[in-house]
This record gives structure tokens, sequence and C-alpha cells, in this order.
């Protein structure tokens, strides 16, 4: 049976991991590689590196890191922040990278997503939604969730789902950082009528809320990062919790 | 020991290099039919559309190179489906190692089943000696829309809502569906088994 996913999210700045984590079993914190690694090895089904670079030597430091992850990292990754090409992708896959993910690029050209599943499999195209819910529903920001757009969530989600994208990931900017839970309804909305998997961000503060939004909203995978990054949860003990519950993951 | 991974027009060769490097072995990448004719190992990748990889590897004569091999080679998901008789993606004759075919997953209810496959999914019925030291029940890291049914060469099983083969073996032979080169210690060690024949 397929099992649900638990996935790590790193950010990435000029080749090195942004948030402050203090582990003891690895010496350099602040190496995505190593970090990475380490996930995998405690059970993280994938991993997300968003880059949040913005210089111009952006390109090559990310491909070059993307390559060393693929060297270390046994298990698959998704790398995201500022694709907008072709090019782009081609990159980052040759350099080794599962799949990538696009977000403000793909809204504002839609066409990209059918290039880019048409060019090189819907499996590795993740469409990434940043998403506020205000007057009575779920609206689409961009550039990082400072730029508010009129379309709706799900109405975006859907058409770039016919247009080819592979995976959804949909970050509740209501939910992010708050440690309440995901945003169920959304999220239960789009997996439950997508023909692809969702993967849920936003929010995790505790075990039973990915609990919540496996079972109750039919999540796909779930993504974290400070809870993880900050060890107030680890990934063996979530895996047995949920396990435990009767939620099907992998050890 | 010299192993090689075909190059052709179907991704995901970087990562089997990978992981074949983290087992301290250099896998070369190559499209020459004497180099692959020659290797000990040959891996057989792939990650892509059947009609365009077949007609790419049929332009280079590579479906024939492939099919005539006589050491140890291993399909690998895209790979795996190119060894059997014949996909529904793009009504494509496939090399026809496999006597059975791949056929499309089909949601048996409007979206209850997500296509492609994407994720880690169990395997049961293991009798290969690629599977030795792996549990019944092992996780793999599956990406797919397209399945080789069950046949007589099938040598693991997996569920998603029908049981198809995970793994295929014929001979000389060894296909899995799945990813071993992305699943984790348990990928690597079907990898490593298959470098040990």
């Amino acid at each position: 049976m397929l099992t649900k996913r638990i996935i790590p999210c790193l950010d990435i700045k000029d080749g090195r991991t942004v948030k402050g984590i203090n582990f003891e079993n690895i010496r350099d914190a602040g190496d995505p590689v190593e970090l990475g690694a380490l996930y995998a090895s405690q059970g993280a089904d994938e991993l997300v590196f968003l880059d949040i670079t913005a210089t111009n030597e952006r390109r090559k430091t990310l491909a070059e890191l993307v390559t060393d992850i693929a060297r270390h990292v046994n298990i698959p990754f998704t790398v995201g922040g500022g694709i907008s090409s072709v090019e782009d992708v081609y990159v980052l896959l040759q350099s080794g990278a599962d799949k990538i993910s696009v977000n403000t690029s793909a809204f504002k050209d839609p066409a990209l997503v059918d290039r880019l599943s048409r060019e090189f499999g819907s499996q590795c195209i993740v469409l990434a939604i940043d998403t506020r819910f205000e007057d009575g529903d779920w609206y689409v920001y961009l550039n990082g969730g400072r730029v508010k757009t009129e379309v709706k969530a799900f109405d975006w989600a859907k058409e770039a789902v016919s247009r080819g994208a592979g995976e959804i990931l949909l970050t509740s900017m209501n939910n992010d950082g708050t440690k309440k839970g995901f945003a169920l309804d959304i999220t239960g909305q789009m997996a439950q009528n997508l023909n692809v998997p969702v993967i849920a961000s936003g929010g995790a503060g505790t075990m039973e809320h990915f609990t919540d939004v496996f079972e109750n909203a039919q999540a796909d995978a779930a993504l974290a990062a400070s809870i993880f990054h900050y060890k107030e949860i680890e990934i063996p003990a979530l895996k047995t919790f949920l396990y435990n519950k009767g939620v099907n993951v992998r050890f | 020991m010299k192993t090689v991974i075909i190059k052709y027009n179907a991704g995901n060769i970087r990562s089997v290099q990978f992981a074949l490097e983290r087992l301290g072995v250099n896998g070369t990448v190559t499209d020459d039919h004497e180099e692959i004719m020659s290797a000990d190992k040959v891996i057989f990748p792939g990650v892509g559309e059947a009609s365009t990889a077949m007609q790419y590897l049929k332009e280079r004569k590579l479906d024939t190179v492939i099919a005539g091999l006589k050491q140890p080679v291993l399909g690998i998901c895209l790979g795996m489906q190119l060894l059997c008789r014949h996909s529904e993606e793009n009504d494509t004759p496939c090399i026809g190692v496999f006597d059975v075919d791949v056929k499309r997953f089909q949601s048996p209810v409007e979206n209850l089943l997500k296509i492609p496959q994407i994720g880690w999914n169990n395997i049961t019925g293991l009798h290969s000696v690629v599977f030795e030291h792996v549990p019944e029940n092992a996780y793999m890291y599956f990406v797919h829309s397209y399945y080789a049914a069950l046949g007589a060469d099938t040598v693991a099983i997996t569920n998603y809502v029908i049981n198809y083969s995970a793994a295929l073996q014929k001979d000389n032979f060894y296909a899995v569906q799945f990813h071993p080169e992305k699943s984790a210690e348990a990928g690597a060690r079907i990898i490593e088994n298959f470098l040990n024949l």
C-alpha cells in the first residue's frame, strides 16, 4: 500500500541552510547536504530544498549544490525557488534533482507548466501554491506571499493539473508559523478532487496535526520545516505515532 | 569489474551513477555497443516516455544489443517496461525479454487512484537473489503511470488498486519498477546484490 509521506523542507541561501539549527550529531547544521542526509537516515520520505538566494550567481551555486545533494542523499528530493524556464529545469534535473517546483513563474505563464511536463514528464513537475483565506475563499498569493491575486487557489490548482502538473505543494499562509495545524479544508478539497498527490504545508505543531491532515483531509504528504529543524518533533517518533494511529507510513 | 549504464534519451542516469558511487563502484555511462557488450554488469535505467525511448534505442540498434546481452542486466523503471513485450504507452512494441505487457493504471472511480503513483510502496512475494537480505514488505520508491502485469517472470509484487510486477527476472535479466537508487538502504541493498551476482 502506498504510504503517506513526511517531507522536511530546507530553505537555502547562497548554498547554506537558512534557519539556525543545532544538531549534536552533525558537524555543520548549515550544510544542506549533511542535514538532508541526516533526515534521510531518520526516515524522511522525501526532501524539499527551497532556494531563496537572490544573487546573480544563484543558478550556478544551486546546480552545484543539487549535484552534491544527489551524490549523498539516497531518497528523492525536490528543488524549488525562482525556477522560470525549461532551461532552468533541465540543468537542475541533469544535476540530479528528482523533481522541481514552480510557483510564481507558472502562475504568470501557465503554459510553462505544459512545456515542462511535455519536456520532462508530469512526475517531476510540482506546482507550489501559497494561499490565504480571506473574504470567504482561498486566494493565490505570489512572490513568496507578498503579492495578492484575485484567483482562487483551487481553480489555479485544477488548471495547472490539466496542464500537466504532477503534484501540488499547498502552503496555507494563514496556518504557516502558527503551529496550530494544517489548513484541512483547502487541503482536503484539493486532495479529494484532483487526480494528483497533494502535499500539505504550513501549520504543523504537533503529531496530531499530521494525523488530522492525513486522515481528515486525505493529504498524500505533509511538509514541515521548523518543527523538524528545532527538533520539536523527530521523524522516527512521528512515524511511530502515525503508525499507532493507523496511518500507513514507511519504516 | 566494469559496470556500464546505458545512455539514451531517458533521464535519471545521474542518480543511478551516484547510487553506484555510494557503493564504491564507478558506473560508465555509454551508448557504445562494444563497451556495453564487454561490460560485466549492465544497468538500463530510465524515466520518460516509452515510444520516444524505443525509437531512440532502435535508431542506434541498442534494442538488439540489449536483447542479446549475456551478462547480468538490471532494468529500472522505464528500463524495466522497455524490456517487456509491449507498452500501452503510445502503443509501443518493446524489446520483449519478458513475456508480459505494460498497461496504464486505471482508476476504478474518478480520482480514487492518483496517477502517476508517486511515493513509497511495499514489495511482497520476493523471490530473486537481488532481494537477498531485503525483508518481505520492504518499502521502495515508485514513480510511474504504467505497470507491468503479473506473469511467469514476476519476482516481486506491489499493489496499487491491482497487483502488478514490482520486479521481473528471467535468465540474466533483472528488472525493477521502483527506483532502488532512491529507495534508501533497502534500495542500495538491491543494487549491491545485483553488483555481486
